[in-house]
């Protein structure tokens, strides 16, 4: 990695002092270029604008229309707690407001609009797109843009329910160097997109494949299905859903033990979000986000879950075995 | 934390906010810099959640006033703190009043949390914490093989010498002048001679240390035979034949009124602190560093000690450690790298940080609910390990033969006919058992005592028995005798066996004491952060521990090789030590008064629990 561009400023090096001590100042560098863009702005894509804009990218767009409702602000500490200040403004445009007085050197914005209408030439602009509490389709549809930029946008999408989250990577051909015993060498990996990667046949995965990552894809198809609102389900869903997983599993020929009825059950039942799982989540991700855009690091490949219950954060590679 | 619990909460800090924070302090501004964390972290959690009931303590929670009876109020404490010294005192105080500790720190991309309940795990010291590094006097003083044995000379030896207060011991001539005839005469080279200018004295130092030391550590042929030999530098070689003497224009330069603005690199030109300077650059901001100590500064000087925030004190270390490693052919380091190994400085991200602290909030929670079955020490790890990122493992049972959370009899080998005192209290009492408040007894006789309600005779007696040795105290400690020590604010209580001992090796056991039954620290040689970060310097102390303040404690990683194997709960775990802190959760705690009284707040913080059927009620 050459040096590139100009010099950190002095203000930028006193503040960004103790990251530049881990991760360069060359990583900082390209920090301080990238352009990220997020939708969905829950508690977990909450946390993770709050480590980026620390971090100081270049810049942050915010996406998301929805207007201020107690329970959207469950985990959300940009937004202040008092009706004058929130009332008709869109989620973006108060989480823009206190982004951008914590850290002024990270220029951050609003897009309006819905997630789905963007186009390839609006994603390309960007390092990073980060997106949540969108449908399945659109995730497909926004993740098949960024692999059609003429330049690598990475993606990332992230869901959080109840005290359960998950991270799914896609950064097409991504090679970086490491070192390895004094010795850099290179490293070259290869994603699946969502779509490819959730078509993966289930019996082809290594046994001990973590069930939350099997209860993610039951949730998922089961709100494609009845077209609901992304996470507008509920415990009283249980039972079409334990419906659904009895098909699925037949289907990928696995036993519906490895999807217990429990984790089904706390995932639906979830509809104020858990605010340390947010914290846990957003953090893995900005990490993720940083690593990817400043080529230092293993990246993550391709999910990360994480379940509260047993606190384990694990992540899982989900490709064909040929690849 | 707050988003999450709709309680009341305590949060104790004594430091005050600085720009270096503000890569990972989401509650803190520029504007804020300067101020108290715990008063601004109220103010900011406030804004989004007013309902919460927030005493800021700007404060040392060492202070007298955080006692036993103030943690009790406690259903919990949260330590996010960054010394050894204050956890260990946090876990006593914990211990002491029955209240559960979450216990946490980061490094990097490396963290971990741990969870603390008396009886039921292991307490915070009931296994050993490494040790900060230390160095034989003899590489510091003459063989230096590292950059960081530089920074130590150039720290805690020229830098306390020419700066530093003049009655404390420093080994800098010790070796050098072994050889020397001379020795009485080298104690005059360091005094500023009342008429000499400052400029000639500079060189005049310069020479002595990089020139004429080394010169006379050559002549010690023993000492080289298999290394290799140190060029003597001297300021005809490094800089260019005529001093600079254009005076008046530097002070233009630096002509401030604030003393701590004073820069030599501002006044020689050198604006990027992680440019790699020559020799000749070195040497320039080295004189000029001195200079300006000698001419802003004077008032200080005498007093100071090294501080990482101190521009010109980093200035001068950086330039005289680089220029001793040019005499020892080692590689030099910017002034960037060279501060950080200086400050012992850790390395810190806002992502290790929000992991680490959604994970103490997820452990507070089950300690509330009384889930002692679910608690879990969380790893943060860099590299996953059996495909985890974070990794949770139960917790250790407590530690049967640990001095401070079980009554296990230490004991003390010593020579008693030599060591005095405050020997002990200094080298055991303070430093091994980390009491602030020791008092210690004979039988029913007291020996020494702390405390601001002491009679003056009392204090006059103590401070007597400081200067005597043990058998000669009034009542005489040998071989045989049982001490005890306690300090009444952490209310804990050793006994310690005397043993005499006549002889100690200087290199091995350089304290001339040894306390065995007393889990010791481990050397840091073993510890395996190297893949984990890009600087050894995290691994690295000084000769003279001496804490900085936002810096170096320790963490235990356990290995995660071994317990990937299976081996959960061996005493062969391997100890991975990291400077940490978690600063965006520094001390807070819940109260217990809150969640008792009200019933429909310790509901709410039920809801949105881990297992909807394992809710349980607190108490």
């Amino acid at each position: 990695m050459g040096k590139e561009g100009e010099e950190l400023t002095e203000q930028e090096t006193a503040i960004y002092d103790r990251q530049i001590r881990v991760w360069g100042v060359d990583a900082q560098r390209r920090l301080s270029k990238s352009h990220i863009f997020v939708s969905g702005l829950k508690g977990t894509v909450i946390e993770f604008c709050k480590n980026i804009v620390l971090a100081g990218v270049g810049s942050l767009m915010l996406n998301d229309d929805r207007l201020v409702t107690e329970e959207l602000l469950s985990a959300n500490f940009l937004v202040p707690s008092d009706e004058n200040v929130t009332r008709g403004k869109s989620l973006a445009e108060l989480c823009c407001e206190s982004l951008k007085d914590f850290n002024p050197m990270v220029s951050v914005s609003v897009e309006k609009g819905d997630l789905a209408n963007f186009d390839v030439e609006f994603f390309q602009k960007f390092d990073a797109v980060v997106i949540s509490c969108c449908s399945l389709l659109t995730k497909k549809s926004v993740n098949a843009k960024c692999r059609k930029s003429p330049r690598r946008v990475a993606f990332y999408s992230v869901e959080c329910r109840d005290s359960c989250g998950e991270i799914f990577v896609d950064l097409q051909n991504y090679s970086y160097s490491k070192k390895k015993n004094e010795e850099t060498i290179e490293c070259q990996l290869q994603y699946l997109s969502f779509e490819e990667a959730i078509a993966v046949p289930w019996r082809s995965l290594p046994r001990r494949t973590s069930k939350l990552y099997f209860a993610m894809r039951v949730i998922e198809r089961f709100e494609e299905l009845e077209k609901r609102n992304p996470q507008d389900v509920s415990a009283g869903d249980l039972p079409n859903v334990l419906k659904l997983r009895k098909e699925l599993c037949e289907a990928q020929c696995m036993n519906e033990s490895q999807i217990p009825d429990l984790l089904l059950q706390r995932l639906l039942a979830a509809r104020v979000e858990f605010p340390p799982v947010c914290a846990i989540i957003g953090g893995v991700l900005g990490q993720e986000v940083i690593k990817a855009i400043s080529g230092k690091g293993d990246p993550l490949k391709n999910f990360f879950l994480f379940d509260a219950m047993d606190g384990k954060g694990i992540i899982e590679d989900i490709s064909n075995i040929n690849n | 934390m707050a988003s999450e619990e709709q309680l009341s909460a305590i949060k104790i800090d004594m430091d005050t906010i600085e720009v270096s924070n503000l890569n990972r302090q989401f509650l803190f501004r520029q504007k804020h810099v300067g101020q108290s964390k715990a008063k601004v972290a109220r103010e900011a959690v406030l804004k989004f959640k007013p309902d919460i009931k927030i005493t800021p303590y700007h404060a040392n929670v060492k202070d007298p006033e955080f006692n036993v009876d103030f943690f009790k109020q406690f259903n919990v404490v949260l330590n996010g703190l960054d010394n050894l010294d204050a956890r260990r005192h946090v876990n006593r105080l914990c211990l002491a009043s029955g209240v559960p500790l979450v216990e946490s720190g980061t490094t990097g991309f490396l963290g971990q949390v741990t969870v603390h309940v008396k009886g039921k795990t292991e307490c915070y010291e009931c296994q050993p914490k490494p040790a900060p590094k230390t160095y034989p006097v003899c590489t510091i003083t003459s063989t230096p093989t590292k950059f960081v044995h530089c920074i130590v000379w150039a720290k805690d030896l020229l830098f306390a010498k020419l700066f530093g207060n003049k009655n404390q011991e420093n080994d800098l001539n010790v070796r050098s002048t072994d050889a020397s005839s001379s020795s009485e005469h080298t104690e005059d080279v360091f005094e500023h001679r009342v008429d000499e200018d400052v400029e000639q004295y500079g060189r005049r130092i310069f020479d002595h240390v990089f020139g004429y030391n080394i010169e006379v550590a050559l002549r010690n042929e023993e000492t080289w035979k298999n290394r290799n030999k140190p060029r003597p530098v001297y300021t005809r070689d490094a800089l260019p034949p005529r001093p600079i003497e254009q005076n008046g224009n530097k002070d233009k330069a630096s002509n401030t009124g604030d003393p701590s603005s004073v820069s030599a690199m501002a006044s020689l030109g050198l604006k990027n602190p992680q440019d790699l300077w020559s020799l000749r650059e070195n040497s320039e901001v080295f004189l000029e560093a001195l200079r300006l100590f000698f001419l802003k500064r004077e008032k200080e000087i005498g007093q100071l000690g090294f501080d990482k925030d101190d521009q010109l004190a980093v200035e001068f270390v950086t330039s005289a450690a680089n220029i001793r490693a040019t005499s020892f052919g080692i590689p030099l380091h910017s002034l960037f790298e060279a501060k950080g190994i200086a400050g012992n400085i850790v390395h810190a991200v806002a992502t290790t940080n929000a992991i680490i602290a959604g994970l103490i909030v997820l452990e507070a929670m089950k300690v509330l609910q009384n889930d002692v079955k679910s608690y879990r020490m969380t790893y943060c790890l860099e590299h996953p390990s059996r495909k985890m990122l974070l990794m949770p493992v139960e917790p250790f049972e407590p530690n049967k033969s640990c001095y401070v959370c079980s009554e296990t009899p230490l004991t003390l080998e010593i020579n008693t006919h030599r060591s005095k005192l405050r020997d002990f209290v200094e080298k055991i009492v303070k430093a091994k058992l980390g009491m602030s408040l020791p008092l210690i007894m004979h039988g029913v006789a007291l020996l020494y005592e702390v405390g601001d309600d002491l009679e003056e005779d009392e204090v006059a007696n103590y401070a007597a028995n400081l200067d005597k040795v043990l058998s000669e105290l009034p009542s005489p400690v040998t071989g045989g005798t049982i001490l005890t020590v306690e300090d009444l604010q952490q209310e804990l209580k050793c006994s310690i066996n005397i043993k005499h001992r006549e002889e100690f090796d200087e290199e091995k056991e350089p304290d001339g004491m040894v306390l065995s039954g007393w889990t010791p620290a481990l050397a840091t040689e073993k510890n395996k952060t190297s893949d984990n970060g890009p600087s050894s310097s995290n691994a690295s102390q000084t000769v003279p521990l001496e804490p900085e303040d936002d810096d170096e404690i320790e963490i235990i990683l356990k290995d995660p090789e071994i317990l990937s194997a299976g081996k959960k709960r061996k005493s062969t775990d391997i100890s991975v030590a990291a400077d940490s802190e978690i600063s965006s959760v520094t001390g807070a705690m819940l109260t217990k008064s809150k969640v008792e009284a009200d019933d429909s707040h310790s509901d709410v913080m039920v809801d949105g629990n881990l297992d909807t059927n394992k809710k349980k009620r607190v108490q």
